[in-house]
This record gives C-alpha cells, sequence and structure tokens, in this order.
C-alpha cells in the first residue's frame, strides 16, 4: 500500500492503495465517485471513460500509479452545474435508456468535441466506436452530439 | 404533537374509508418519515408530514409538489417514467411539480416484476382509476370550500377552478380537506376523454437523466453504505460443479482480504451455485485476490455436455419420428398432404445459446442484523428474489426489507435472482454490509441463457401456392423433460391455426445449463425461424413476401388461442399493420440492384403487433451494412411516452441486430469459453443502423407494453432482406457463421 496524491475534478486527493490498483475502483471505491462505471474490465465497453490531461482514458486500465499528478475529470467534473451541453442535449432528447453507459459516452462526446466542435458522421463513428450501449440508444446518442454543437456554438463553443 | 398509528390500524382505517384494497387505495402507513414537531394529526388520508395520500401511489404537500410512487424496476424500459404518467395525467397535475419514487418491495402495491412487457397493460385503467380518484376527491374537497356544486368545479394542472366564479385553489391548499373525505368507490369515478390528454402520447424525458448524465448513484453497483466489505464470488467454471479444495488459508493473508470460504451450493443451477467467497476492504483487493486462489472442482455431470454434441444428436433424431418428441399438435394429415403438394420445401434453422450481458454486472448489497436482512438489488423480480434468499438464509420473508435499485439493464437476465441469494448468503457471516461485483467474465459464464435450439422445418404448397402442410420437429433445452423459459414452442405458435395440415413436434435435452428468459422469450428465436421460413416459401411460390403473407394470414378476423391464458391473434390487426408497414416503407415488391435487398417479417407476442421492413447493402466481399429499419407497431388505443416508446423500439432494433449478427455463447464440456466483449460483441455505433423509422398504428384496442414486441422481428427482416440482396438463405445464428461473399 502507498499513498498516491491525485488531483480529481479540480481537487486534490489523496489514497491508500496497491499500485496496480485501477484508477475505476479507487474512483468509485474510495473517493465514492459512482457515476465512473465498471462495465468490462479489460477496456472493451467504454464506461469507465474519464478524461486524464484532457484526453479520454479508460479508468478501468490504467493504475494509480500511472496517474500521478494529472488532472482527471469523471463524469461528476464535466461540469460544475451538470450542464454541460452534451448533458443538456441528453436531457432534451431523453437519450438514455438504462443509462449505465451513458457517462462514458459523454466523457468520450465531451472530449471528441473539445478537440473537434463540429465533427463529422465519420468524427463521430470513429470517436464513439469504443462505447458500448447494450440498450441500443446509438440514434439518440448521435443526435446528442448533434445538437450539442448546436447549443454550444452560439455562446461559448470553447465549452465543448 | 404528531400521532403515530401503527400499520395495522392505518390499514383498516384506510380500509373502512374506502375499500378498494384490491386496488391499493388504502394508504401508506410509515410511507413518510415522521417528523416529531410537524403540527399535523395523522389520519388514515393524511400522514404527518401533511400530505395527502389518496392511495398507495400518490402524495400531494400542503405546498402542492405531487410525489408519485413507481412500483416496478426500472431496467431501461423506462417504466419509473410512464407509469407515474398515467398516474398524473388522471390527477390532473403539471409534470414539473411531480417527483418520483422508487417503492421497496411491498406486496401492498401490486406486481413488481418486470418481465413480458407487462407493467403497461397490467396497469393502465388501474393507474388511471388511480389518479382519477384522487382528483375526484380534490375536486370535492374544493366544492365543499366553496359550498358550490361539484358540477361547477373542473380541475387543471393541480388546481381546481370554479368556473361560474373563476376562484381557485390548489390542490396543495386542500390536502386538509380532501384527507377527511371518504375514498370514492372507484365505480363512480369519471376517466378522463382520452381526446382531452395533455400528457400521455407526449414526448417526456426520463425522470432518472439529470442524474444519470452527472453520475449520481442510482443503479445497483452504485449502492455506497458506511462500513462495507466488497465480495468477489468464484464458482466452478462447469455448471454445478462442487468444490473439492481451495488455498482459503493462503488467499486469507492477502492484502485486504477479510474472508475467504467456501459456500455451499443448492439444488437448482440458477439459484445458488457453489463457489468460494472472498470478502475484502475493496473491490479490487478481493478481483486481485482470486488470481491467488486455486480452486479444485468435482465437474459434476454438465463437464459431459456440449451445445455441439446436442446438435448433433438432433440432426440425427430429426430425420426419423423422434421417439422423445412431444407432438405439440396435429392438425390433418401432414405426411399425406406434404406428400401431395406440388412443392416441397424443408429446412434447418440453428441458433445457438445467448447471453444476456447487461452492462452492469449483476451485483447486490446486503446487510445482516441478526433477525433480519436488508437488501439493496438490481432485479427485475424483488418477491422471487426475497423468497429464495429468505430459503438460503433461514428467514421469514418479513424479515427481508428489499430495496429495488436501478439496473444498468435487464433483458431477463434479473428475473434470475442467484447474485442476491449469493451475497444474502455471504453477508450472513458479517455484521456489517457486503456488496458483491460479479466481473464481466463472471457475468458471461455464468449467466442464465437463452436456450439454443434447432427446427427442422419442411412444407408444401399446392399448384397455387397455398401452404397445405407445415411440419416443425423442434429441439431445445430444459430440466427434467420440461422446457427452459424461452424454449416452449406453443401449439399455436404462426402458421399453426392457418395451415390445415400441421404437425408440430418438440424434443427438450435435459441439462444441467442455467437457462432463462431473454428479451421477448421464445419470440425473439420462433419469429426469427418462422418468418425465414415463410419467406422460403413465398420465394418458392414465385410470390412478392408481403402478398404471400397477406394471403397466408388470409381474411380472418381472430384465431382463437387453443392454450389456456394465452391471448387469441387479431389477424385483422397483423393484416392491417403488415399492409401498414410496406406503406410507410413504400415497399413495391420490385427488386433491388444486386447487393442491395428488402425484407419483411411480423410478428405478435408479448401482446404486440409488430412488422418491419428492412434495406440491406451486402458488399460483394460478404460486408453487410443495415441502411434503414421502418418499424410499425399496433399496441393499442394510447402510447404512454411516445418518447420513450421510440426508445424503446430504436433499441430493440439495434439488440436484435446485435444478438443476430456476432453472438453466440458456445457450452463446450458444460463451460462457457466467451470470457468478455472481445469474444462476445456487441453492437457499436459505426455498425448500427442510421434510419430507424418508428411508426405506431393507434387501434381502439387495450393499451399494452413495448419492452419486447419490437425485436423479434428484426432477424428475419434482416436475413430475408440479405436474401434478397445476394441469393443467400441464412439458417444459422449468428450472421458472422454465413459467408455473405456474392459475384
Amino acid at each position: 500500500m502507498s499513498t498516491f496524491h491525485l488531483k480529481i475534478n479540480g481537487q486534490a486527493r489523496s489514497v491508500e492503495a496497491g499500485p496496480d490498483t485501477p484508477l475505476l475502483w479507487i474512483l468509485r471505491d474510495a473517493l465514492k465517485l459512482p457515476g465512473t462505471k465498471y462495465g468490462c474490465g479489460v477496456g472493451q465497453c467504454g464506461a469507465c471513460t474519464v478524461h486524464v490531461a484532457g484526453s479520454p482514458a479508460r479508468a478501468c486500465l490504467l493504475p494509480v500509479a500511472a496517474v500521478g499528478g494529472m488532472e482527471v475529470t469523471t463524469i461528476e467534473g464535466l461540469d460544475a452545474e451538470g450542464r454541460h451541453p452534451l448533458q443538456l442535449a441528453w436531457c432534451e432528447l431523453d437519450v438514455p435508456q438504462c443509462g449505465y453507459c451513458q457517462p462514458g459516452q459523454l466523457m468520450t462526446a465531451a472530449a471528441l468535441l473539445r478537440n473537434t466542435p463540429a465533427p463529422t458522421e465519420s468524427d463521430i463513428d470513429e470517436a464513439m466506436a469504443g462505447n458500448l450501449c447494450r440498450c441500443g440508444t446509438y440514434l439518440r446518442i448521435r443526435a446528442g452530439i448533434k445538437r450539442a454543437v448546436e447549443l454550444a456554438a452560439p455562446k461559448s463553443p470553447e465549452r465543448a | 404533537m404528531a400521532a403515530k398509528i401503527d400499520r395495522r390500524s392505518f390499514l383498516k382505517i384506510s380500509s373502512m374509508a374506502g375499500g378498494g384494497l384490491l386496488l391499493g387505495l388504502c394508504s401508506r402507513s410509515g410511507a413518510v418519515a415522521l417528523a416529531a414537531d410537524t403540527p399535523v394529526t395523522p389520519t388514515a388520508l393524511r400522514n404527518a408530514a401533511g400530505e395527502f395520500i389518496p392511495n398507495l401511489f400518490i402524495r400531494i404537500a400542503p405546498g402542492g409538489q405531487v410525489t408519485l410512487i413507481s412500483k416496478q424496476p426500472e431496467i431501461g424500459q423506462g417504466v419509473k417514467t410512464s407509469l407515474p404518467m398515467i398516474l398524473a395525467e388522471e390527477l390532473e397535475v403539471d409534470w414539473k411539480d411531480v417527483t418520483v419514487e422508487q417503492a421497496d418491495l411491498d406486496p401492498a402495491l401490486g406486481g413488481q416484476a418486470a418481465g413480458g412487457s407487462t407493467a403497461t397493460p397490467r396497469n393502465y385503467e388501474k393507474f388511471r382509476v388511480l389518479g382519477a380518484t384522487a382528483r375526484t376527491m380534490l375536486v370535492s374537497a374544493a366544492a365543499a370550500t366553496w359550498g358550490v356544486a361539484e358540477s361547477a368545479c373542473e380541475a387543471v394542472l393541480g388546481s381546481v377552478v370554479h368556473r361560474p366564479s373563476g376562484r381557485r385553489l390548489g390542490y396543495g391548499e386542500l390536502v386538509g380537506a380532501a384527507s377527511l373525505l371518504p375514498v370514492p368507490d372507484t365505480a363512480t369515478v369519471r376517466l378522463k376523454d382520452p381526446a382531452t390528454f395533455k400528457l400521455l402520447g407526449t414526448r417526456v424525458g426520463g425522470v432518472d437523466n439529470a442524474a444519470i448524465v452527472t453520475g449520481r448513484p442510482l443503479f445497483g453497483l452504485d449502492v455506497d453504505l458506511p462500513g462495507m466489505l466488497y465480495a468477489a464470488y468464484t464458482r466452478c467454471p462447469v455448471f454445478g460443479g462442487k468444490v473439492t479444495g481451495a488455498n482459503l488459508d493462503e488467499v486469507r493473508k492477502l492484502p485486504g482480504v477479510r474472508a475467504a470460504f467456501v459456500v455451499e451450493g443448492g439444488a437448482e443451477v440458477t439459484t445458488l451455485t457453489e463457489g468460494v467467497a472472498i470478502v475484502a476492504d475493496s473491490t479490487w483487493a478481493a478481483f486481485s485476490a482470486r488470481k491467488t486462489l486455486k480452486v479444485t472442482w468435482e465437474e459434476g455431470p454438465a463437464a459431459a455436455q456440449s451445445w455441439n454434441t446436442f446438435a448433433d444428436q438432433a440432426r440425427k433424431e430429426a430425420t426419423v419420428a423422434a421417439t422423445g418428441a412431444k407432438v405439440l399438435r396435429s392438425d390433418g394429415d401432414e405426411e399425406a398432404a406434404f406428400a401431395a403438394g406440388a412443392r416441397r420445401i424443408a429446412a434447418e434453422y440453428r441458433y445457438p445459446f445467448l447471453g444476456h450481458a447487461t452492462l452492469e454486472p449483476q451485483n447486490c448489497t446486503a446487510h445482516w442484523r441478526g433477525d433480519r436482512l436488508e437488501i439493496w438489488a438490481p432485479t427485475q423480480n424483488s418477491g422471487m428474489g426475497r423468497a429464495l434468499a429468505a430459503k438460503a438464509v433461514g428467514l421469514p420473508i418479513e424479515n427481508i426489507r428489499v430495496h429495488i435499485r436501478r439496473s444498468g439493464g435487464g433483458f431477463g437476465r434479473r428475473l434470475g435472482n442467484d447474485y442476491l441469494v449469493e451475497v444474502a448468503v455471504i453477508a450472513k457471516r458479517f455484521d456489517v454490509p457486503v456488496k458483491l461485483t460479479w466481473s464481466r467474465e463472471d457475468d458471461m459464464q455464468h449467466d442464465h441463457f437463452r436456450a439454443g435450439g434447432l427446427h427442422f422445418l419442411r412444407a408444401a404448397l399446392d399448384e397455387q401456392g397455398r401452404v397445405i402442410a407445415w411440419r416443425n420437429r423442434f429441439f431445445s433445452f430444459g430440466y427434467g423433460g420440461k422446457p427452459a423459459d424461452g424454449a416452449e414452442l406453443g401449439p399455436d405458435e404462426f402458421p399453426a391455426r392457418w395451415v390445415p395440415n400441421c404437425r408440430i413436434e418438440q424434443t427438450i435435452f435435459d441439462t444441467g445449463f442455467p437457462m432463462g428468459s431473454w428479451r421477448a422469450p421464445g419470440a425473439n428465436v420462433f419469429a426469427w425461424v418462422i418468418q425465414g421460413f415463410v419467406d422460403e416459401l413465398a420465394h418458392a411460390a414465385g410470390r412478392d413476401p408481403v402478398e404471400f403473407r397477406l394471403g397466408l394470414l388470409g381474411d380472418g378476423d381472430v384465431k382463437a388461442s387453443t392454450v389456456d391464458k394465452k391471448p387469441d391473434y387479431s389477424v385483422a390487426r397483423m393484416r392491417t399493420l403488415l399492409r401498414f408497414v410496406a406503406e410507410k416503407a413504400a415497399w413495391t415488391g420490385k427488386a433491388l440492384p444486386r447487393g442491395r435487398g428488402r425484407g419483411v417479417a411480423f410478428h405478435f407476442s408479448y401482446l404486440g403487433y409488430c412488422a418491419q421492413v428492412v434495406d440491406v447493402t451486402v458488399s460483394r466481399d460478404g460486408g453487410l451494412k443495415v441502411d434503414r429499419v421502418v418499424v410499425a407497431c399496433d399496441v393499442g388505443a394510447q402510447i404512454v411516452n411516445l418518447s420513450g416508446a421510440e426508445n424503446q423500439v430504436q433499441g430493440s432494433v439495434n439488440d436484435g441486430l446485435s444478438a443476430l449478427l456476432g453472438q453466440e455463447i458456445d457450452i463446450v464440456n458444460g463451460r462457457v469459453p466467451q470470457g468478455n466483449f472481445h469474444e462476445y460483441p456487441l453492437l457499436r455505433m459505426p455498425d448500427a443502423p442510421r434510419k430507424i423509422e418508428v411508426h405506431f398504428l393507434r387501434t381502439d384496442f387495450p393499451t399494452t407494453g413495448l419492452g419486447e414486441p419490437a425485436l423479434p422481428p428484426l432477424a428475419p427482416a434482416v436475413c430475408n432482406a440479405i436474401f434478397a440482396a445476394t441469393g443467400h438463405r441464412v439458417r444459422r445464428w449468428p450472421l458472422s457463421r454465413t459467408n455473405l461473399q456474392w459475384s
């Protein structure tokens, strides 16, 4: 067991853990941030997607020792008020069914929009291909991304 | 001073007040935490928080806030939004004033299982009455307050208005007066004219959406309790295997591990599987300790059973009149009619076992408190879970409380409660809560699988292309000769009752494989087989697939069920729907350029009628693209939540396609080789159809559910489209087993 000093959603957090403990379980069990989901443990489903130093990462594959002082953003920290354009679009279009995959979908989509504020269909396909939705809400996820682009465009494109 | 009354006297008062226990028109006792300083004396219809509680499902606060209770488990089917919408419509409240609360397991609420698309048909009319009853009482209260005739008053979005004077009282202002009224006889309560509905049929977002998109805890796996420990459970890779030894002492010394012990299995493979529990300080500590755990197993009889061996046996038996077969139906003389046919067609259809792969793996949390047990469960059937847990831990069911958590997908998997029973037994050894988490591999290899099956079909057409003979020799799996859930082919399965000479035989192989319901059980495979073979007949007859199906359905109105408690088949509804979908898809019957094809299929299941037209493109090298799916559903008079309904239909299409494309659980020597999503592919966004058009045909029939009926026609419609595009007839599931190349 070692002590790790992490930066999670803008806050300094310290945890005692074995160095190989995946960030996923640090977030869920130690830091009580359950928005990041466990789906497969092998980077196949994307339910555990978080941002590490601004890039999407699979928290189930990332040992806590490898995180260091890099800024980690989880679904809980995507937007301080929960009003990221994607979150607004997801509610407006009623995207979720069971909802379990949606935090991961949102985090992947948020990373896409940050780098590509006006994605093409194939940009969306490429970015989202690693996130499974067992309920099959893909049409609405696609529509939600497009709607978020619209919501973000007039006022604060940099937020996306 | 708040007076506390216990549940028994409460029920007595409320049943005296209104009767109607059957409708849930009795008030819940401890429904609300009784605040000691609340200056309200609770009455039969008012709790200490001052809320008006006309029945178990509605609470109205003095401030006008409305709380509606969702009794069914939310598994992604949208029921936590749709059923309360029915209450809200008849109650005549503004949806934005409504908060929905998930109920615990409570027999007073009536059935709480999620399965068979039953929530809507079983509750639609009942919930209308519950909402209308409360509205009626609020109107009566206002009329009495003003001293005017009730007929001069009307409810308008959370208020009662006296039309002649324009006076208005909010529901919140009426809670005191309303709670002193007797609950009216339900027979006297006037329901709204559906033409005046304001909420039903509109698009309403899921009530948990805001929590979902911000990652707030909702699901079973998100349960977090003070002092909680974390469990992992290792089962024998072979179904039903027993532990003969394990290095428990070594495991107990591992970091974070609190305990490691053997749990004895139960008699049924779907209830409690024998294994080794590891309980630790964190999920990861428990998971990691499994890498050190070494168990020796006595594998048992299932180790000699493989899906392929059974399939080979079925193929042998199918060539003869199998002695073990049960004849489910024998109309006319199939043998003679087949022999006399102008065209004779035979085919073998085969589908594998399937897993559910809910994205949230199975999990459950339990807290043993001496003579009581508290459980937090993502389950589709908490009542059954409680009964099984009670038996396993030796408690009366009254001593077990189950909190129903949102499920990260259900699809039938969580009708089984094996994970709930496991954690109940594990938690009994601790005085703190224990959360059990299955790994993805646990989940895939110890699912309650959709049973695989084989159908050996033959049919004959007469000179005019009419089906005069039909025989289905069906082989599947079960226990003690009884088919597993979803492996029961009924004697009425289409086109039985239409074809004059019809024979259906069923052979059930006994296995030790855990099997269970998979979304649209039975229908999800029978539709694929039958609508595929019907397509073969249409082709053999040289007829357009839609026209041929219309001819087969014929002119009748209803085919009565020959099975107890099974619904009749409305031929008229299906005929109309098939024409409707053909029109919406602009079906012309004309062949498309090679490599492009269009297929049609229909199926009646779970009280819903559904027909689909699918357009595909198949590249020369066999790459499949589903270009468009047009879906038509007749689920009766009223779509409850248009947004949720469309989501269910589009999800059913993607689910059906996902399963068809590449999913297969291969059971070899009693164990499952597939372990994670790289070996059991789920549909991904680039492969999902970009166009899924959903059309609801409104009819005068009762409103029914949509969790399942839109799934079964997808797979056959896709395969029929592939045939139209390439000439390849797909008779084996998954599609990845058929080479679709063409030249």
